[in-house]
């Protein structure tokens, strides 16, 4: 099939770079629900350089949380990955024994969640779970105070003024972005490099959202931490990262530079969503995209957008479409990407 | 021609007693005005008194003080004793649609309840209107048998969009109706509600936190913050020039796709500090504590409205020294001013 071929290419180019630190190779998972089999995720195919900062975006319900947990190796009980693999500094996460998986989700990769509120447990101090975090990262015998000093260095490091005193409250007693804080706090102080971030500013205001996105940022710069944003917003993905890629129905449609991507859609779905989104220029807003995401259980047997896409044509609907690269770094799965539009 | 007022609201307020004896100020004292047929954004952040607001407006608490004064009649201290026919003019469409449809009921049966209530029809005609509501937004009307668990989140918006019609109102409050929502079906259902104004000449007020929406949506757009407005102005002129702090700071935070809307965001105004608790209202200016521009009066004399470009209002003292807007006194009969300035 065109895909493999593809894909075994982009494995060769992406082998010789020595700055990848997750590469994401031909994933896809599914879960039993209810007797049926959703198949969720479809060939998903991205990489994270060192110092990078990488994109999903799409739709609830696309699958970007679940290729985050998959990164994890954490899905659900009821879910398994079919094929393809995560390669963690070149090791398969589905291949590590557990200690080789606690090390990498120790020190590795670590996950930002979208709600704070729901991330920090209400019953226990902030110091208790921050301290429990570190633990776990830093071995049962590290002497308290040493952890403590880490903590009070990451909550500095995330701009928390007086971290004694936020250690010692309890997450009621801090706002929205001071909870979200704590957590990226508390994922950065055992020297990951990853970090997973599950849309961090959904559940916050414009003001704290933009804090939170230029604290991130920050992050990066300073510690030379690499990054998955994870979010349905486009506004979001444009101004906080370098690479994206479009997620639709479990698939990647699109991916390539941030600033390509956006300036030069070419997948049919990527352009729907633009114009779906209500802009400053007061343009007015499109219709919406007919249809609905499709049932997992039964996924389409071409392209998973095809029932949706006004081009779609009679191959759409029967084979998948490979990834084309249309201009260098520019990736998208359509047959028509250079008709469209 | 401006069309028929509808609602003023003058100088409302909406305190909540604590039982430690403070008192949390969610509304402090708002002006706003709605026309026949006009969109007014309504934008703030969270506990800004945005929905405080919308609540105060359909009877679901009573303001504290203040007046608001719906087709002449002032039904701010009314809460719900007010009559069928008031209750039936002022609909609202909540956030969630997933809490706001009782899941045991069928959709025809929650869109009989508001008919049973104002209309006492029969159980067919109730049930037809049923099927009417649903094809007027757009929906099958075999809708009607199925659950809303069945919808999808879209769906089950513009469900409630049919039951808040179901009443006939003239003012629909729109709160947050689109947040839970993907953008393909926001824009589903944005432009159904645009239709549908458009078909029955509704007011609406639309609260939201999307101020991208916004522009596409409102026709003038008022600012709210901790419980005060900052500004309101027409939607074009507001996006074109805002001129309160708070405002700008909110404008250069939007996260925006293209670069034609970037180059429409102010200069990049970098936020500091969050909104504080409306228990605890600074002095002075609401927003001094994070302002880059504040004065020495601004923590100590609260800021008033005033109209600095016609239809364009702003709360705050950097506008201290601009003339407000002159309005000429209304003339009784415009033949005769017609005629006076001949005579001139």
């Amino acid at each position: 099939m065109d895909n493999t071929i593809d894909i075994s290419l982009a494995n060769q180019q992406t082998a010789a770079n020595d700055a990848v630190l997750l590469e994401v190779k031909d994933l896809s998972a599914s879960f039993d629900v209810y007797g049926s089999t959703s198949h969720v995720l479809d060939g998903i195919s991205f990489t994270v350089e060192k110092g990078q900062r990488v994109g999903l975006v799409g739709e609830s319900g696309c699958g970007k949380t679940t290729t985050l947990k998959a990164i994890l190796n954490v899905l659900a009980k009821n879910g398994r990955v079919d094929h393809g693999a995560v390669l963690f500094e070149g090791r398969d996460v589905f291949q590590m024994d557990s200690n080789e998986l606690a090390e990498m989700r120790r020190h590795g990769a670590g996950m930002i969640f979208q709600d704070p509120s729901s991330a920090l447990n209400p019953v226990f101090s902030v110091e208790t779970q921050f301290l429990t975090a570190l633990k776990y990262a830093y071995g049962v015998g590290t002497p308290k105070q040493e952890l403590r000093d880490i903590a009070i260095e990451a909550l500095n490091n995330v701009m928390l003024p007086d971290p004694e005193r936020i250690l010692k409250s309890f997450p009621f007693q801090l706002s929205g972005g001071m909870k979200q804080r704590v957590c990226i706090a508390i994922t950065i102080a055992a020297g990951r490099q990853l970090l997973l971030a599950d849309e961090p500013g959904t559940s916050l205001d414009v003001t704290i959202q933009d804090q939170i996105l230029r604290l991130i940022n920050k992050l990066v710069e300073e510690k030379d931490l690499s990054v998955i944003m994870v979010s349905h917003s486009l506004g979001v993905i444009r101004e906080s990262t370098s690479h994206v890629n479009i997620m639709y129905a479990g698939t990647v449609v699109e991916s390539g530079l941030t600033t390509d991507v956006f300036q030069n859609p070419r997948h049919p779905y990527t352009v729907a969503l633009m114009a779906c989104l209500p802009k400053l220029t007061g343009a007015g807003i499109a219709k919406g995209i007919p249809g609905r995401v499709p049932d997992y259980s039964k996924p389409p047997k071409g392209c998973r957008f095809a029932p949706r896409c006004p081009y779609a044509k009679e191959i759409c609907h029967n084979e998948k479409p490979a990834r084309t690269e249309i201009s260098p770094g520019h990736w998208v799965s359509c047959y028509f990407a250079n008709e469209v539009i | 021609m401006m069309a028929e007022k509808i609602l003023e609201i003058k100088n409302l307020k909406k305190y909540f007693p604590l039982r430690n004896g403070l008192v949390v100020k969610a509304v402090d004292g708002v002006d706003l005005e709605l026309h026949r047929g006009e969109t007014l954004g309504l934008v703030g952040e969270s506990g800004s008194g945005k929905s405080t607001i919308a609540y105060v407006l359909v009877g679901m608490y009573e303001a504290s003080d203040g007046d608001m004064i719906f087709k002449g009649n002032n039904i701010a201290k009314t809460g719900l004793h007010r009559t069928m026919k008031q209750k039936g003019e002022i609909q609202i469409v909540f956030q969630d649609p997933g809490s706001s449809l009782n899941a045991k009921r069928t959709i025809a049966k929650s869109l009989m309840v508001p008919m049973q209530i104002h209309d006492r029809k029969s159980r067919q005609d109730m049930v037809a209107e049923g099927r009417r509501l649903l094809e007027a937004v757009g929906l099958p009307a075999e809708f009607a048998d199925k659950y809303p668990r069945t919808l999808g989140g879209g769906e089950r918006q513009l469900v409630s969009v049919a039951r808040a019609l179901a009443t006939n109102p003239e003012l629909v409050i729109l709160d947050e109706p689109t947040s839970a929502l993907d953008v393909s079906v926001q824009a589903k259902v944005i432009s159904k509600l645009i239709e549908l104004q458009k078909e029955r000449n509704l007011a609406y007020l639309f609260i939201t936190h999307d101020l991208s929406l916004m522009r596409n949506v409102a026709d003038r757009v008022a600012i709210l913050y901790l419980g005060r407005l900052c500004e309101q102005a027409p939607a074009a002129e507001f996006f074109q020039d805002p001129l309160h702090p708070y405002t700008k700071m909110l404008l250069s935070s939007i996260p925006v796709a293209t670069a034609e809307e970037e180059a429409l965001k102010p200069a990049k105004i970098v936020s500091e500090g969050e909104i504080p608790s409306p228990v605890n209202v600074p002095p002075g200016c609401a927003f001094h504590l994070r302002c880059k521009d504040k004065l020495p009066v601004c923590s100590v004399e609260r800021p008033v409205m005033k109209e600095v470009k016609p239809g364009h209002w702003v709360c705050c003292h950097l506008f201290n020294d601009t003339p407000a807007v002159a309005h000429e006194a209304p003339a009784a009969d415009p033949d005769a001013a017609a005629g006076q300035a001949a005579a001139e």
